[in-house]
């Protein structure tokens, strides 16, 4: 089954055309790569694919099962989680609370008004765990606004992960962060369960070329180009408008 | 907010609240009548100001509507008290559960707005109720409002037109009520208000159905907004459209600004404040309104995170070596 099949895809902010009868099928376990020069529509399409943009055109089949209407949050509950471009955490709470919030999601409680939040102990654990496997236990108490940009972007990343998705979407998972940090994050990228699905947008061509299975061109709202690393690669109309070799 | 205290300041917390609570028990006996009256308006408006932090602290709408659920509360407690006759176990119910309907009617149109749009919706709905109850002069008694609403008669040896039995009274009401809010803000659903309130796009991307969060939130907060209401109905005996007036929601917002948003405790002793700067002032002047937006002017300026804001960065300071 694919894991994403998006068609005929479009979006328009008034008069501006982001992106236009986008279409591209993502197979189940595919380590997808989506390229493009800035205002291609790369963010504008995660927007869309996670539903904080609503669709001008066209339609979004997620693990067999038509999105395009539904509201982000029950698109999360199928699976669908994703980091953010620009870091968006809970800046006035805790790194714990960030990522406790993150794990609460799923779980049965997460409405219940009667019981006290440190009755979830599982919730707890598994917060703590997920903070030390990264390196990031000391960082807990601290509020994630007060955190190093790069331990933000890790945040970042935990909470996306944190709810075990299907298919994630990571947006420049590793812009502005040190070569160092880079690594990691392209360790942890490495280290995901084969059957999750990966969509991600990279500026960083080694990283990028690196992870990806497939890879998709967008310039100026349409797809221009798909394939493997070596197609693409190859591809004379990639090279001259995103790789700027003449 | 898993942050907790450090050990060695925990018997004084426990030490304080003891004390605290047997001042409280204590009061009518120190103060005069009149006194205790200034009192019992602190704690009903402390429990009012807490209703309206859990909309502005915990879940990041700012209200300046606020005054409509406890307002719409009080009429209802009072007509219901004055026309039916109805006692204070069915009255009460009565004016929570209007605020409650108030409250779920009006969610649904503000919560479409966001930020200082959904401001102005409150604030637009709750002059729409202060319109009815000063025209509706048959049912609300317009401008001059209702009067003679009788105190509760809870079936005691001591009356509650004293003000000493009225005042545990409300206290133990208020009390209940606090815990509760304290509660909520503790609970599951209380941590995920703090995450709606922080970052809404985060929490959608995470599976929160964010709309029902913020609704529920409404409509709790107006429901504690309107049994502070009912309290302050049966302590004047007597309701009119001020109590629906826009100044008194702005009143409410400022005791929780001042206070500083986002603590329970804070609100209420902001509340407490102003209400006890507003007596003292009226002794004076007929211009607490003005007197009221300096301070205003002075909150958002040099405290804008309010009392509690203060406390926290003192804390801070003398922490760091």
């Amino acid at each position: 089954m694919s894991a994403l099949v998006v068609q005929g895809l479009s979006r328009h902010f008034g008069g501006v055309q982001a992106l236009s009868e986008v279409s591209f099928t993502v197979d189940a376990g595919e380590r997808r790569l989506i390229i493009g020069p800035n205002g291609a529509g790369k963010t504008t399409l995660f927007n869309m694919l996670s539903g904080i943009f609503t669709v001008s055109g066209g339609s979004i089949v997620l693990l067999g099962r038509d999105i395009t209407r539904l509201p982000p949050y029950e698109r999360a509950r199928m699976g669908l989680a994703r980091t953010f471009q620009i870091t968006n955490l809970f800046p006035r709470l805790s790194v714990f609370d960030n990522v406790l919030l993150a794990l609460q999601a799923a779980d049965e409680n997460a409405f219940a008004l009667h019981r006290p939040m440190r009755a979830s102990r599982h919730l707890y654990r598994r917060a703590e765990a997920l903070l030390a496997e990264w390196g990031l236990a000391s960082t807990a108490a601290q509020l994630a606004k007060d955190i190093s940009y790069g331990e933000q972007r890790q945040i970042d990343l935990i909470l996306a992960m944190a709810v075990q998705p299907r298919v994630l979407l990571l947006d420049e998972p590793t812009a502005g962060l040190s070569a160092a940090e880079v690594v990691r994050v392209v360790a942890l990228v490495h280290s995901l369960p084969r059957e999750m699905t990966i969509l991600m947008i990279e500026h960083d061509m080694d990283v990028a070329f690196d992870l990806a299975d497939r890879i998709t061109v967008l310039h100026q709202g349409r797809l221009i180009a798909e394939g493997d690393r070596e197609a693409i690669r190859a591809n004379p109309q990639v090279s001259e408008i995103y790789l700027g070799v003449e | 907010m898993s942050e907790p205290a450090p050990i060695h300041t925990r018997p004084w917390i426990a030490a304080g609240s003891l004390a605290g609570i047997l001042l409280a028990l204590a009061l009518p006996y120190l103060l005069s009548s009149y006194y205790l009256g200034l009192v019992i308006k602190m704690v009903i408006f402390a429990l009012f100001a807490m209703s309206l932090d859990l909309l502005i602290g915990y879940t990041g709408l700012a209200s300046l509507g606020h005054a409509a659920y406890f307002g719409v509360a009080a009429y209802a407690t009072g007509l219901v008290a004055l026309r039916l006759g109805w006692n204070v176990w069915l009255a009460l119910p009565a004016g929570m559960l209007m605020a409650a309907l108030t409250g779920a009617l009006f969610g649904l149109l503000a919560l479409r707005a966001r930020g200082s749009y959904f401001l102005m919706i409150t604030l637009a709905l709750s002059q729409v109720l202060w319109g009815i109850a000063f025209g509706w002069r048959s049912l609300t008694g317009g401008d001059d409002g209702l009067p003679d609403v009788p105190r509760p008669d809870l079936g005691l040896p001591w009356s509650l037109t004293d003000n000493t039995p009225f005042y545990y009274f409300v206290l133990v009401i208020a009390g209940v009520a606090a815990f509760l809010l304290i509660r909520i803000v503790n609970s599951p659903f209380g941590y995920a208000l703090r995450g709606v309130r922080e970052s809404e796009t985060r929490m959608l991307a995470l599976g929160y159905n964010v709309w029902r969060y913020k609704y529920v939130s409404f409509v709790l907060a107006s429901v504690f907004a309107g049994l502070a209401g009912c309290l302050y109905v049966y302590f004047n005996r007597f309701v009119s459209p001020d109590y629906v007036h826009v100044v008194r929601s702005a009143e409410v917002l400022l005791m929780v600004i001042l206070g500083g948003a986002g603590s329970l405790i804070g609100p209420a002793i902001g509340a407490a404040l102003i209400v006890l700067f507003e007596n003292v002032v009226s002794a004076h002047t007929e211009r607490w309104l003005m007197v009221l937006g300096f301070v205003y002017v002075i909150v958002t300026l040099y405290a804008p995170r309010g009392l509690t804001g203060l406390v926290q960065d003192f804390r801070k300071r003398s922490a760091r070596p």
